[in-house]
């Protein structure tokens, strides 16, 4: 027993806020067009994109960032510099009830008993276990989601919020429904990942995928990356609770 | 290696002699042959549907060539049996799919007298994404990207097992620096993995500060993942034909200097269960899988090591730069989930010291070589030792550098059913704590 209480003394407080971490130059988020993209149109890197990610409109690029898996293969492929990778990774955005009612009574409403003390279930319906494992991180001691009155419950019965990740799988549609089902309203979701956000852009068309989770029960919060870095699940949890 | 083939006469019935009650360890794969293609094994104890649930009508073989992946699928509501024991005094205990940690899906019923489990029947792939036939026709350097996506946690394994069995067919030899980086890797998959499992075994008996030590250092070495490959998960690195990333002084430094801060730590963390009665009564004699069963269903990885099989892939066949690499496979007998969490610490020194070593031998060179056309319908197969064991992909190359078809075997698929030996006659709390000393990915075997 001592030796347990040296070595959490020795340890220390190891929680940064979570922002102030920076990604190293590596690493790799958002995809964005450069300004003055000189754009010929040459479909290169909507070929190349393994998630169907990019499309042409009006002459220049535009990426799908639902459905991006922030490999960088179009930035690569680009013979004349339109794109850029940069690491960002803040780009969770409000679907549902927290984007039509902005300033409303049910949004407000929806703050005002969530805001302070948001209890989470977390409901793995065909992820690749890469977002369920950021998820645990957030909960580990250099992110402590706790400290911010967060914190994740064991039943659906206890949760104010879904996280939902993977696309919606054919064994696992009835779990999802059930599992919204048994959630008590005022609830929120969100849509955690690529996977989630997008359905069968990541995997491809197949008999054992049926969509993204928008498709089945309404999403409130889209958060994407391939995984999302646990900063990035902290930042659209900030911004549905309207903390930022 | 030797590799059994069974050929089905044209117009003859599609069955096939069932080799499972001689080598108990084919069952899985036969179920999910049945599954699949319609291709009966007959003789087969067990013929319940493994991969493909209640809700897929009868008569739909989804890996059949003639089955259109766009053709849309009813859902019907067929029944899934488990297996469970029935008597006075046994009741059942449904748990799952949806459980109450961070975890991936699936649904278990134990059988139960009093607090002792008697029998445990897994319900497993809710998360069966159907990869293999959705990446069918694709080119195979296009499908790398979906299977680099198998799963989170062994996104390396599978995507070296996949590139080598596309090399191999290709008959090209990659360039010794572009060997070395695949291995840093790989050994940094399993270091984090290693890591994580063990701090993460303590949560199977919720002793907290050996949670959280684990959970801090694999935040360490997940962010040095990053800084090598821009990825947390070591996404990106490993591509057909060699490496897209290359490493320099400054990386090389900052992945040294994060091995000699983690192991200092990391045995002060091991010294907490070593000295701690309280833990090690937990761990000991806990979930054994007896070596003889560990044979029999073929287990592989840290589970074999655990139970007394001395094997590792990645010195009995070896791949990349292996063969030049020392390296130590701790083996030890027990099989208990003690034995699983000492071969994990063992395997983490093995793992800094390859991971030196490599840094130390790094030789010049490029990164990449190009893929020749391949020669369509030859298939081959290409493998690792991935963090929980071999991992295997055999491949059949079509037209044009396409994928005819995939077969991904992870190292968690023959490891599940020894699961269902090592908890029978342990009490129900002590479930999670076998589960997480297997730590079994879920996305790698639903596929
Ligand atoms: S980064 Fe990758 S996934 Fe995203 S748009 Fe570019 S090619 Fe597509
Ligand atoms: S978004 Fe990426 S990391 Fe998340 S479940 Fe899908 S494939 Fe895995």
């Amino acid at each position: 027993m001592l030796k347990v209480w040296k070595k959490v003394i020795a340890t220390g407080n190891v929680t940064k806020p979570w922002e102030k971490s920076v990604p190293p130059e590596r690493s790799r988020g958002e995809v964005v067009v450069e300004q003055n993209a000189a754009c010929k149109g040459c479909n290169i890197c909507v070929n190349v994109c393994p998630t169907k990610a990019i499309k042409l409109y009006d002459g220049s690029p535009m990426i799908n960032q639902k459905a991006c898996v922030f490999c960088g293969l179009c930035v690569e492929s680009c013979q004349d510099g339109c794109l850029k990778q940069t690491s960002n990774y803040k780009l969770a955005t409000l679907g549902g009830s927290l984007a039509d009612n902005t300033g409303s009574e049910l949004n407000n409403k929806i703050r005002r008993v969530l805001g302070r003390s948001l209890h989470i279930r977390h409901v793995d319906i065909g992820s690749c276990n890469g977002c369920d494992f950021e998820m645990n991180h957030v909960c580990n001691p250099v992110y402590d989601i706790q400290q911010y009155g967060i914190d994740f419950v064991a039943s659906p019965r206890h949760a104010d919020l879904l996280m939902v990740t993977g696309p919606v799988t054919r064994n696992s549609t009835q779990a999802l429904l059930m599992t919204y089902e048994a959630t008590p309203t005022p609830k929120l979701v969100m849509a955690l990942g690529a996977c989630a956000c997008s359905g069968d852009q990541i995997f491809g068309e197949s008999y054992a995928i049926r969509g993204a989770v928008d498709a089945f029960v309404p999403v409130d919060i889209y958060v994407p990356g391939c995984p999302l870095r646990p900063q990035a699940i902290i930042h659209g949890l900030m911004l549905a609770l309207d903390r930022m | 290696m030797q590799v059994i083939k069974a050929v089905l006469k044209e117009k003859g019935k599609l069955e096939f002699p069932s080799i499972t009650p001689k080598i108990s360890g084919a069952a899985w794969y036969e179920r999910e042959i049945y599954d699949m293609y319609g291709l009966k094994p007959v003789g087969h104890p067990d013929l319940r549907s493994l991969a493909l649930h209640e809700n897929l009508p009868q008569g739909i073989f989804p890996l059949r060539k003639d089955f259109n992946n766009k053709t849309p699928v009813p859902t019907a509501k067929k029944e899934f049996p488990m297996a469970g024991v029935e008597g006075e005094g046994v009741f059942q205990v449904p748990v799952g799919p949806i459980h109450a940690g961070i975890i991936e899906p699936g649904h278990f019923i134990f059988s139960q007298a009093g607090e002792d489990i008697i029998r445990l029947d897994a319900k497993l792939f809710f998360l069966h994404r159907g990869i293999e036939k959705a990446i069918e026709g694709a080119p195979i350097e296009r499908a790398f990207y979906q299977v680099e996506r198998i799963s989170g946690i062994c996104t390396v394994a599978h995507s070296l097992s996949y590139c080598q069995a596309i090399e191999n067919l290709a008959g090209v030899t990659l360039p010794p620096r572009a060997q070395y980086l695949r291995a840093l890797v790989g050994e940094m998959e399993r270091l984090y993995n290693h890591v994580g499992d063990i701090g993460n075994l303590c949560a199977g008996m919720g002793f907290a500060v050996g949670i959280m030590a684990g959970a801090r250092l694999k935040e360490d070495i997940m962010r040095v993942n990053e800084s090598l490959t821009g990825h947390r998960f070591l996404r990106g690195m490993v591509v057909p034909g060699g490496v897209r990333l290359d490493i320099n002084d400054q990386l090389s430094a900052e992945i040294r200097s994060m091995l000699d801060k983690l192991i200092p730590d990391f045995n002060e963390m091991i010294e907490l269960f070593r000295g701690n009665d309280a833990f090690l009564n937990r761990v000991e004699t806990t979930g054994i899988v007896p070596r003889q069963v560990a044979l029999d269903l073929g287990v592989v990885g840290v589970g074999a090591r655990a139970s007394g099989v001395d094997v590792d892939i990645r010195r009995d066949f070896p791949y990349g730069c292996y063969s030049a690499l020392k390296f130590d496979v701790p083996v030890y007998t027990s099989g208990d989930c003690a034995a699983r969490l000492w071969v994990r610490v063992d395997e983490v020194a093995q793992t800094v010291n390859l991971i030196r070593q490599i840094l130390a031998k790094m030789p010049q060179g490029p990164l990449k070589v190009a893929i020749p056309a391949i020669k369509p319908y030859s298939s081959g197969f290409g493998w690792c030792e991935s963090p929980q064991g071999n991992n295997i992909h055999w491949l059949m190359v079509g037209e044009n550098n396409t994928v005819y078809r995939l077969y991904a075997r992870a190292a968690a698929y023959p490891n599940w059913p020894a699961l269902t030996v090592a908890a029978p006659g342990n009490i129900i709390p002590d479930f999670p704590l076998i589960n997480k000393s297997y730590e079994l990915s879920y996305a790698c075997v639903d596929r």
